[in-house]
């Protein structure tokens, strides 16, 4: 970085006074920050509230797992996948023989109770990220623009792959207990906070991470960003938007396996449905955030998280309603989601 | 009259249904400023989309420094060494000035991969560039989003540039400042296909003019020629323009 090339653009100076600089959007984060707030009084106990948030930060975070690599897949080529919960099911069932087939050497140390998780995590993501670029190509290639053609072959697709794990793995509901390390909770006074969620929310922050540097600070995440907004001026500047969208199909289809395995061991069962419950959830996640916003994404993933578990809770007959109800009040308040990409 | 870069011969495209380009014939001159002038309505943007691949000819040949053009996807054509300016100007909004340079130099990875002294050389004609560096490009003013859209396309080398309308909608000041930094570049020998309305930016600016009506260039010249000749202005591009009525 030469000091030529960086005129930092100066404060106060006159001419640029009526331009502000990157303002940060904070009011949906402040919605975020009062739905827990709130919640506090509603719940009554401080332990219990404790218990409910950390459980509700872990299903946002295995939920914006989910849900960024399809919000980036939209965002990029106006695809609609809504196939993209196979790659939950088929992340969950793999990992099932990835722990079952480790699960006697997983036995003899805390230690390696955690490689048997981290193991089945990264087959997971390799298997689903490998079946996610067939996908691409068989499936979502020849329907390139045309969003009625995406929903029904897309979904297709989901059933089809299916039926294909239930010829793999069988019909029927799969265990996939945590392993005795991940087991239990931690004591923090009255509250009761669980391990594996600790875990989840870690995993979950990480990816997070990850791709905020990706996307922040990389020339990939500039040219994701930039295509997001304007795909067609990205391929006159000579970039080739092709490989960028199956780069990015692919590593959204591992995340999404990443997320099964996390959803798979969160409910510590699986079924070959489990894509299709994560699926309805997911969409409400990606379009309250803004339809190809990654950090909208992370926000309405925790938003509704939390919802779920705070409704859960205090009226578990409304919680069912209680996402859709959190998607018409977003919606009101902002039509395109709560980051929403521009030049959309 | 210097060897052609570009030439186009018979070119036809159809947008869906619709027959847009009827035949399109004409030549740019390697280091010199070509404008392509017409109503709206003519054809002179689709002609620029065309080149670039975004619209595929259905007929005709598009030759480029030698090689067809035709059937080559947009990124391909880019990296054979033409920049396009839209006529919307294609600013990602969302990213800073300093990001959009960045995207715009194919070779950079990141700002201090960008070439310093060329950087250098756009502050010196568009300084309102290194006053928003770091500001997203959405909060620029229209004039400053079109000198971006020209620096982006000029932050490497290129063979050609093809600019669709750069003086729309901007203040007479702005357009004269767009018009010292073109000269600027004809200077520079940097080949410019520019797709004009305003015809004093036109006289200003072009060597070589070709005016498109219905699909078609139905005049071919020197800028000078047009320039002196009232009668074949009124001809050319007043009865377009009556026609367009």
């Amino acid at each position: 970085m030469s000091a030529s090339a960086t005129p930092a653009a100066t404060p106060g100076a006159p001419a640029s006074a009526g331009i502000p600089k990157a303002s940060f959007d904070w009011r949906p984060i402040a919605l975020l920050a009062a739905l827990m707030v709130l919640a506090l009084p509603a719940i009554g106990s401080g332990s219990t509230w404790l218990t409910l948030t950390v459980a509700g930060l872990a299903m946002g975070l295995i939920i914006f797992i989910i849900a960024s690599g399809l919000t980036l897949v939209f965002g990029l080529m106006d695809v609609l996948n809504f196939g993209h919960g196979v790659f939950i099911a088929l992340g969950a069932f793999v990992a099932t023989s990835v722990m079952g087939g480790m699960a006697q050497w997983a036995e003899t140390s805390a230690a390696a109770q955690f490689v048997s998780v981290f193991a089945a995590m990264v087959v997971a993501m390799a298997v689903a990220g490998g079946i996610g670029w067939a996908f691409e190509r068989v499936i979502v290639r020849p329907v390139y623009g045309l969003h009625l053609k995406q929903i029904l072959i897309t979904m297709g697709g989901m059933i089809v792959g299916e039926e294909i794990i239930k010829v793999i793995w069988g019909p029927l509901q799969i265990p996939l207990p945590l392993p005795e390390v991940l087991r239990g909770a931690f004591v923090l006074g009255d509250a009761a906070v669980e391990k594996y969620r600790l875990l989840a929310t870690g995993i979950g922050l990480a990816v997070f991470a990850a791709l905020s540097f990706t996307l922040g600070r990389t020339k990939i995440g500039l040219l994701i960003r930039a295509g997001v907004q304007d795909r067609e001026m990205v391929e006159s500047l000579g970039y080739r938007i092709r490989q960028l969208f199956v780069g990015v199909f692919v590593a959204g289809s591992g995340l999404a396996g990443l997320g099964g395995v996390m959803w798979g061991l969160y409910q510590q069962n699986v079924t070959p449905q489990i894509g299709g419950q994560v699926n309805v959830l997911i969409f409400i996640v990606i379009i309250i955030g803004g339809l190809g916003s990654t950090f909208g994404c992370f926000i309405g993933a925790l938003l509704v998280g939390l919802m779920a578990n705070y409704t859960g809770f205090l009226a578990p007959k409304v919680a069912l309603f209680s996402n859709i109800g959190l998607m018409v009040a977003v919606l009101l308040w902002r039509p395109q989601g709560l980051y929403p990409v521009s030049n959309r | 009259m210097t060897a052609p870069i570009l030439e186009l011969a018979g070119v036809h495209t159809h947008i869906g249904a619709y027959h847009i380009l009827h035949g399109v014939d004409f030549a740019v001159p390697e280091g010199q400023v070509t404008m392509l002038l017409g109503r709206n309505g003519a054809g002179k943007s689709t002609t620029l989309r065309t080149i670039m691949g975004l619209w595929q000819a259905s007929q005709g040949e598009i030759r480029f420094q030698g090689t067809r053009l035709n059937g080559l996807p947009t990124p391909e054509v880019a990296q054979r060494g033409i920049a396009y300016v839209p006529e919307a100007m294609g600013i990602f909004t969302d990213l800073t000035v300093k990001e959009n340079m960045v995207l715009a130099a194919r070779k950079a990875r990141h700002e201090g991969e960008l070439d310093t002294q060329r950087l250098e050389w756009i502050f010196g004609l568009f300084p309102a560039l290194r006053k928003f560096w770091l500001y997203p490009a959405g909060k620029l003013s229209g004039g400053q989003k079109q000198m971006l859209a020209v620096a982006r396309a000029i932050c490497e080398p290129r063979a050609l540039i093809l600019i669709d309308e750069p003086s729309k909608g901007l203040a007479p000041s702005i357009i004269q400042n767009l018009i010292t930094a073109f000269n600027e570049l004809k200077r520079q020998k940097t080949t410019l296909l520019l797709v004009e309305q305003n015809f004093n930016m036109a006289k200003a600016l072009g060597d070589t003019v070709a005016v498109m009506d219905n699909g078609r260039v139905v005049h071919r010249g020197t800028m000078r020629e047009l320039a002196e000749d009232e009668s074949m202005q009124q001809r050319l591009l007043g009865l377009s323009l009556g026609a367009h009525q």
